[in-house]
Parts: structure tokens; C-alpha cells; sequence
């Protein structure tokens, strides 16, 4: 899939602006900008889960800062995507206690099932594997991240199971 | 059994909700605080001798007397739950399934601190914790335990939940304070400690979950019982989330001081190892600890009993000894590679650096770097030393402890399992396989290391 064109399109709705001002609330009237985390996951969880400079921009507006303040932000914590991600992207935990329980090969497994390379994106735009450090899962090894939730005590069987849930839109990435 | 404290009314049907856990005693230390003196609950803290758990184990009462209250200004206390040390998965299991007893512990340790703004920062990925997080504050200020003048005491308390969004490094407390402010996670330089400038520049104190959730029980029972629970200067009970090569991998409450031998092979916890292979090695309390060897594992050099406590861990120092750290109990096998996994935690913590010192920023890719090629069969003889020499060379020379825990998993596993190293150097068309020591244990094929010299 080609994504270094791909543009943005940005609705700010009402939901999710009342959302956003229940988050600003949190914070002291003069410290608006604390709520950059908790509203870039918001607003990204709203827009295909990513954010264009543009969208950031519109974060910038909104908690009024500056739009380097939130670029410096964004490009810093793992969790916010700055290019196009696939619609379910599979984050595997392939640190230590993951990879003592064989995600290693499983991650082989859902590379070839899927036809792509790590962090490649399926050419329908629907699947995507990456790997990911530590997300404290590990008695429950292996394990993915889809979305806001994990997915624990993974076999070829139960990602293969995992895979068609996916397709028949039975799975829920954001709890909103 | 041992004493359970945190974890005594997990399998309570319906403890999650607010209803169920009020049913059972819940937020009754609220109510017993509001009639003491602020002090005087940090005085229980002290005299229970609990210490930090998330990993520092520095004494949680002295901590909070540190606590500015000569100066007036907004004082501050913030929740860790940024859990993340790999190996690590305790606070998550206690704020998803008893999460009403993290916030009777954020009430009334805000009351002793006299804090009246306080914040759980929870990791990112955690979301649904989260959600669960604020779904049981809602149902706490419904309750009329937080909010203005709670419960008619006068006492104001507004309670948040804020989320990261995926950096080890927020786990420190002044990157935690950093992100809390909506910037990157960059540790600050201390002086000055946070309980004099840390949030907004406020007297702020952070606390790791463990530690907040166990101060109802001490309020309740007072310090002085807490401190008859566990071994010596290991007060309490400690969560321990145990994986790895395991039959039982899960999160435990025990009472500190019983063997790592019953930890590890007792059915009520770990059960022994999987498939009854043979214990390679263990990392006691998270990735950042030394790990240790199996002869090491059970006894310490001196030849006594290893207990599952701070002292008898760190006994021997890092020569021979580790630490309880986080609790995170990670156990390995014969099938196990160290310099694979030695690889696995240099690229976490390369990954995980944030940046601000050259030291760790440069010399945790070093390490990365140099143990992928000698995983991969294209490692030199000298190279063992190299990898000495960088981490002796980030320990210590940094503003936050990531150098220090980037350096001693390297140190301690080349302290260790050195001939593993020069195994991987000298005979690399035997580990092609990632899975070499799967298909042939480091056990059968030692002899080949000992009868070459260089």
C-alpha cells in the first residue's frame, strides 16, 4: 500500500470534543498543556489511528501550544503512529519473557500467513505485524496488542482464530 | 499459606465494583484516617518499614516526610503505574482486579501527604486498565469519597487518572513528572528531589501501586503489625509476577523471606519448572537486576538458604548476588541462550533510552550492536571485553538509572556465563539456528569451550 501521499482528513466532532474538554478539566486551568498525552490518544484513536502534522497542528490549536510542542511529543512515545497504520496491527511483545515463550516463531508464522515482512502492511490495508517492546504480559506469554487490548497465551491456533475475527468484524480496537 | 494483605479478597465474586468491595470492609481506612492527624499516618508508614515496590525499595514513610509542607504551596501525590520493567506485571493484575483498593490508598495516603490534586499515571498500553481505573474513581466520587469535603471531614480531594503513551522511561519518577506535564519523557536532573520541585514545580511525592495499595492495611492495623509481617528489614508482603520457563507463570502475594527454592517449586506458587527441565538461570526482580547463575539460584556463595528477600537477594553483591528489584521472577532453562536474551534486554533498553545522555544513548546501541554480531556467529574474541568496557562506562554516568540497568544485565551475564560468549565467538556455524540451544543445550556442548584456549 502506498502511504507517503496518503492526506488526513480531520473531524474534530462534538463527542470528541467534549471528551477533550473532560480531559483538560483534569488539570489546573494554567496547565491545559498537561492533557497533550491523554487527547493525542483521543484524537488519533478518532482519525484511522495516526496523526498527519496537520491533525497535530489542530492539537496544538486546541490546547493552545505550539505545534512543535506536540510534534516533540509525538515523535517521542511509541504509541502514536505519525504515518498510516494498517487497520489491525498486530503489536507482538518480543522482549525477554515473550520471546523465552516462542514469539519469535510465532511472529515467522503470522509474517508468512500474512504474506508481508515485519512491519510491512498486507496490500489490502487491513493486517499489519510489528514487533514491540515489553507491554508487562509476561506470565501470559506470548502476546499481542490490537487496539486497546491484549490478546494472551497466543498459538498458531488461537492467531489463526484471531485473523478471522478480523475479518468478520468481530473485533473492537478502541472501548469508547 | 503465607500473610496476604493486597490480595486477600481477589477471589471475592464482584470485588472489581464498588458495591462488592465496600461490602468487604473497603475504603474503612479512609474513614479512620480522616480522624487522625496527617502526621500521624506518616508515622504508621515509617514504623511499617515498607519500602518502595517498584523496585528502588527506598523506605516509603521517609519518603513522604520529605514532603515540603513548610512552604505552602500545592503539594502533589502522583501514582506510578507506568509498570514496565520486562518481567514485571503485578500493578496491572491489582488495578484490574481490585482497582477500588488503589484508590482507597491514593484517598488516604493524599490525606496524610496533604495533597488535594493527586494522578494515577498508568502506561498506554494498559488502556483498558484505564478505562477501569476511571470507571471506579466515577463510582468513588458518586460514593462521596472524593471530591470537596469528603465524607464531612472538611477534606478536599480531586483524584485523575492520566495516560502514557508508550516509554519505559516515564517509569522514572521525574520523566513520569515530565510526561505528566505533556513533554517527552526526559529524566530531570535532581537536586531538587520532587517532594520539593516536582509537579509544576510543586512538592510532589510519587509512589509505585504496590506501595499505595498497601497503606489501607496499614492505616487499619497500624505500622507497627505490618512490620511483624516478612524477615527483618524485608516488612510486608511483596507481589511478585513470576514467568519464564515456569509451570504456574502468574502474580503472587507472598510474605517476604521464604526461600526462592519454595518460591520457585511449591504448587501454591511457581510449581516448578515446565516439562521438568533443567533451571539454567533467573532474573529475580526485572530485566534491570543481575542475573544469576543456577548454583547461585537456590543458596548464596556463602552456602545459605537464597530468600525472597531485599537482603538475601543482593547478598554476595553483584559478584554473587542480584536483587529483588520489581519482583519480576523471570526463570530460564537449559534451552535458553544467554547471549540471545542478553542481546533481547541491550535492545530494549537502546530502544528505551531516551536520549539525554550520551553515555546511555550511544553505549546502549553499542551494546545492542556487538551482541547481535555475536549472537549471529560474526563475533570477535575481543569483543567480550568491549562489551565490559562499554557498560562499565554508562554505569554510573547518567542523570537516571537506565544506564545502570542497561549496564548489569551485560555484566552480570558475562560474570556468569562467560564460556556462553566464547562458545558463540569460536563455533559459529553450531548457533545458525536461533533455536540452538533448543535443538543442542549449552550443557552438551561446554566441553568444546574449556578444551580450547586462545
Amino acid at each position: 500500500m502506498e502511504i507517503s501521499n496518503i492526506k488526513q482528513e480531520i473531524h474534530i466532532t462534538e463527542a470528541l470534543m467534549t471528551r477533550i474538554n473532560e480531559l483538560i478539566s483534569h488539570y489546573p486551568a494554567d496547565k491545559k498543556k498537561s492533557a497533550l498525552l491523554p487527547v493525542l490518544h483521543e484524537v488519533q484513536d478518532a482519525h484511522d489511528n495516526w496523526l498527519s502534522v496537520e491533525l497535530q497542528q489542530k492539537v496544538a490549536e486546541i490546547l493552545e501550544i505550539l505545534p512543535i510542542e506536540v510534534y516533540e511529543v509525538v515523535t517521542f512515545y511509541t504509541m502514536f503512529n505519525t504515518k498510516p497504520i494498517a487497520k489491525y496491527m498486530f503489536e507482538f511483545c518480543r522482549t525477554s519473557c515473550c520471546a523465552t515463550r516462542g514469539v519469535e516463531d510465532l511472529m515467522d508464522y503470522a509474517c508468512s500467513k500474512l504474506g508481508v515482512k515485519e512491519g510491512e502492511i498486507t496490500s489490502d490495508g487491513l493486517f499489519q505485524v510489528v514487533g514491540v517492546e515489553c507491554l508487562g504480559a509476561c506470565g501470559y506469554a506470548p502476546m499481542l496488542q490490537l487496539g486497546d487490548f491484549y490478546h494472551e497465551k497466543l498459538s498458531k491456533e488461537s492467531f489463526d482464530t484471531l485473523i478471522e475475527d478480523c475479518k468478520a468484524e468481530k473485533i473492537t480496537l478502541h472501548d469508547k | 499459606m503465607g500473610k496476604k494483605i493486597l490480595l486477600d479478597k481477589i477471589n471475592i465474586p464482584g470485588i472489581k465494583t464498588y458495591e462488592v468491595y465496600r461490602e468487604n470492609g473497603g475504603y474503612k481506612s479512609v474513614e479512620k484516617a480522616l480522624t487522625m492527624q496527617p502526621d500521624d499516618i506518616t508515622d504508621e508508614v515509617k514504623a511499617s518499614g515498607l519500602r518502595g515496590r517498584g523496585g528502588a525499595g527506598f523506605p516509603m514513610g521517609m519518603k513522604w516526610s520529605f514532603i515540603d509542607k513548610k512552604s505552602g504551596n500545592p503539594r502533589y501525590l502522583v501514582c506510578n503505574a507506568d509498570e514496565s520493567e520486562p518481567g514485571t506485571f503485578k500493578d496491572r493484575y491489582l488495578m484490574e482486579y481490585i482497582p477500588h483498593l488503589l484508590i482507597e490508598g491514593m484517598i488516604t495516603s493524599s490525606f496524610a501527604l496533604g495533597a488535594n490534586l493527586s494522578y494515577i499515571y498508568i502506561r498506554g498500553e494498559y488502556m483498558w486498565i484505564y478505562k477501569i481505573l476511571e470507571k471506579a474513581i466515577k463510582e468513588a466520587y458518586a460514593a462521596g469519597w472524593l471530591g470537596k469535603n469528603i465524607k464531612g471531614s472538611g477534606y478536599d480531594l480531586e483524584l485523575y487518572v492520566h495516560v502514557g503513551a508508550g516509554a519505559y522511561i516515564c517509569g522514572e519518577e521525574t520523566a513520569l513528572l515530565e510526561s505528566l506535564e505533556g513533554k517527552r519523557g526526559n529524566p530531570r536532573i535532581k537536586p531538587p528531589f520532587p517532594a520539593i520541585s516536582g509537579l509544576w514545580a510543586n512538592p510532589t511525592v510519587v509512589n509505585n501501586v504496590e506501595s499505595i495499595a498497601a497503606v489501607p492495611w496499614i492505616v487499619m492495623n497500624s505500622g507497627a503489625e505490618y512490620a511483624k509481617i516478612g524477615l527483618e528489614r524485608s516488612t510486608g508482603t511483596k507481589l511478585i509476577s513470576a514467568s519464564g520457563h515456569i509451570k504456574n507463570p502468574g502474580v503472587y502475594e507472598i510474605e517476604m523471606g521464604i526461600t526462592v527454592e519454595e518460591f520457585m517449586n511449591s504448587d501454591e506458587y511457581c510449581g516448578g519448572m515446565i516439562d521438568d527441565r533443567p533451571l539454567k538461570a533467573l532474573v529475580p526482580g526485572g530485566s534491570s537486576v543481575p542475573i544469576l547463575p543456577a548454583h547461585l539460584i537456590y543458596k548464596t556463595a556463602a552456602g545459605t538458604d537464597r530468600l525472597m528477600t531485599y537482603e538475601s537477594l543482593s547478598d554476595g553483591g553483584f559478584v554473587s548476588g542480584s536483587m529483588l528489584g520489581s519482583g519480576g521472577f523471570i526463570v530460564y532453562n537449559d534451552t535458553t541462550c544467554i547471549v540471545r536474551n542478553t542481546w533481547n534486554f541491550s535492545r530494549f533498553y537502546h530502544h528505551e533510552s531516551c536520549g539525554q545522555c550520551t553515555p546511555c544513548r550511544e553505549g546502549t546501541g553499542w551494546l545492542e550492536k556487538i551482541l547481535w554480531r555475536i549472537e549471529n556467529g560474526q563475533g570477535r574474541e575481543e569483543d567480550i571485553d568491549l562489551l565490559w568496557n562499554i557498560q562499565s562506562k554508562i554505569e554510573g554516568n547518567t542523570i537516571c538509572p537506565l544506564g545502570d540497568a542497561a549496564s548489569w544485565p551485560v555484566a552480570a551475564a558475562i560474570r556468569h556465563f562467560r564460556e556462553e560468549f566464547e562458545y558463540h565467538v569460536r563455533f559459529p556455524e553450531k548457533i545458525k539456528d536461533r533455536n540452538h540451544f533448543v535443538i543442542e543445550p549449552f550443557s552438551k556442548v561446554q566441553h568444546l569451550v574449556s578444551k580450547q584456549t586462545v
